[in-house]
């Protein structure tokens, strides 16, 4: 498969910490990349250099046209999607409001999203900071389904959510990569291995393994080595 | 009775001044995280532009104020604009290089007023109607009060309405909460920066015409004095809230009113600045959230 993103020698530092040291890999197009790893190697910080929001040298290429000089809305512009790690919605701002200020232009997808999270269009008028943590979760992931992104990159959507709800944002990020390539970070394997096709796994800040999920989780070993934890979660 | 309607009235329109100053100081800090110590020097330069204006135009003392209060609100809405193309952008996330540049700009821009048209306070143009009084309860009134708190209270309106079912206010409000996120939905915030920075410019101009009714004069520390006060209503109301600074200006504008007359001359300021304390204490992120509501 062709490769959508392409990251060659990506470097991050905050502050005093050399935070990603020349991270490289290659997202095909279509389908879900998992980006895996322990706690604070960076995979949070290499979704957010992606989308330019940390400083950031090397090189970044989607669909072979270089990223990397662009400011974050531009790069969003180009059709890139993000749904950061703690959500990130707009408290003060009605559900409504956080979908419509996400409107790039007037062929905002709201069937899909309301097809997806039927409950967003119950609660439209509700303050976004008044709703649960799922409820939250899903009106980041609306953003970005919203409009028509080539890629999506997705930061730990199930993080701290009850098992039902994680089932609810699996699904979604199934029809999600039907529409566009999804680059995922995310701790739970059982959504790994239910979505994603590839994986990346970073330690050090250094990409460490590159292949196949299949094979990766198949593998207890490597992944107890790789990850620290005990694979499968089938 | 009378004494107490006059000072309330009196007060109110002082609050609304304050408003229309702390309004564009608040939203600005609120969305860009820039304390701008210049916010001021757009008021002293509106209402310098609007009485010389008025010296350069025919007509009567209305006809001048009107022809000069739109010269006067276009310069000082430009001014604010060029300000944050040309000073404030360049040091986007620098915020004390950001706060130099506009203790800086706050100095030239008297500076240069005083030495273009001098120290002396200059006459503003005043029509009689405005000078003339209507009596509620027993209490002349000066009719520029009404017209101080009428400009605020459709200010006040304009802005929430601005906020609330505009595609620009929105992206104000969101920006206020977090605006890496908005940037992060393909939004180019710092459009936004340069019209807040216009709107709060051009607030601060009619603070500067209105002040100019107000007392009849101008001079080249007016906006100065009145930015200490819009900073101390900005603080109370709570950065980033066109509804808490609104209230605060009201609450600021009569408490200094009445502990003027009722306490002691001169107390009044005092009296503000022990407010201030108090709700610092009580609510130290101010009356209300960092929303921009």
């Amino acid at each position: 498969m062709p490769a959508l993103i392409s990251v060659s020698d990506l470097h991050v530092h905050l502050g005093e910490s050399h935070v990603l040291q020349g991270v490289s890999f290659e997202v095909p197009e279509g389908g879900v990349t998992a980006l895996l790893g322990r706690n604070g190697v960076g995979k949070t910080t290499t979704l957010r250099a992606l989308m330019g929001l940390v400083p950031r040298r090397g090189r970044v290429t989607l669909a072979g046209a270089e990223l990397t000089r662009l400011p974050t809305h531009r790069i969003v512009q180009r059709g890139v999607g993000y749904v950061p790690e703690d959500r990130d919605v707009f408290a003060g701002l009605s559900v409504d409001e956080n979908l419509r200020i996400a409107e790039r232009n007037g062929n905002a997808r709201y069937e899909l999203v309301y097809e997806l999270f039927p409950e967003l269009k119950t609660r439209g008028a509700q303050k976004a900071g008044t709703l649960s943590g799922g409820q939250q979760q899903m009106v980041a992931i609306a953003r970005a389904l919203l409009n028509e992104n080539s890629v999506l990159l997705v930061d730990e959507p199930t993080k701290g959510l009850a098992p039902l709800l994680v089932t609810e944002v699996a699904a979604a990020l199934e029809r999600a990569a039907e529409l566009a390539t999804v680059l995922l970070v995310e701790q739970n394997l059982a959504v790994v291995a239910r979505v994603a096709q590839q994986v990346v796994v970073l330690d050090g800040g250094r990409v460490v393994h590159a292949g196949g999920a299949k094979e990766l989780l198949g593998d207890p070993e490597r992944v107890r080595a790789l990850l620290g934890v005990h694979g499968g979660g089938h | 009775m009378s004494t107490f309607v006059l000072l309330t009235i009196t007060g109110l329109g002082l609050g609304a001044m304050y408003f229309l100053i702390a309004s564009g100081l608040s939203l600005i800090y609120g969305l860009m995280g820039v304390l701008n110590f210049a916010h001021g020097a757009f008021l002293t330069v509106g209402a310098y532009a609007t009485w010389w204006t008025s010296t350069h135009v025919g007509g009567g003392p209305g006809t001048k104020l009107l022809v000069g209060a739109i010269v006067g609100l276009a310069v000082g809405a430009l001014l604010a604009a060029l300000v944050e193309l040309v000073l404030i952008r360049p040091l986007y996330e620098r915020h004390i290089e950001q706060v130099l540049v506009t203790v800086g700009l706050a100095l030239v821009l008297s500076a240069l007023v005083e030495a273009i048209w001098g120290f002396d306070a200059r006459q503003f143009p005043v029509p009689d109607w405005l000078i003339d009084t209507t009596t509620i309860f027993g209490a002349n009134i000066p009719n520029d009060r009404f017209l101080e708190i009428a400009t605020a209270v459709l200010v006040f309106l304009g802005l929430t309405a601005f906020l609330r079912y505009t595609r620009y206010g929105l992206i104000v409000r969101a920006g206020v909460e977090n605006r890496a996120m908005v940037t992060a939905l393909g939004i180019d915030v710092r459009k936004s920066f340069t019209l807040v920075f216009a709107i709060g410019g051009l607030a601060a101009a009619l603070a500067g015409v209105l002040s100019g009714v107000y007392f009849g004069a101008v001079d080249p520390g007016r906006g100065t004095s009145l930015l200490i006060f819009a900073f101390i209503v900005v603080v109370i109301g709570g950065f980033g809230s066109i509804g808490g600074t609104a209230i605060a200006a009201v609450v600021v504008g009569l408490v200094q009113q009445y502990a003027n007359y009722y306490a002691s001359s001169g107390l009044g300021d005092l009296a503000v600045v022990l407010l201030l304390a108090l709700v610092l204490l009580a609510r130290p992120g101010g009356l209300a959230p960092k929303v921009a509501h």
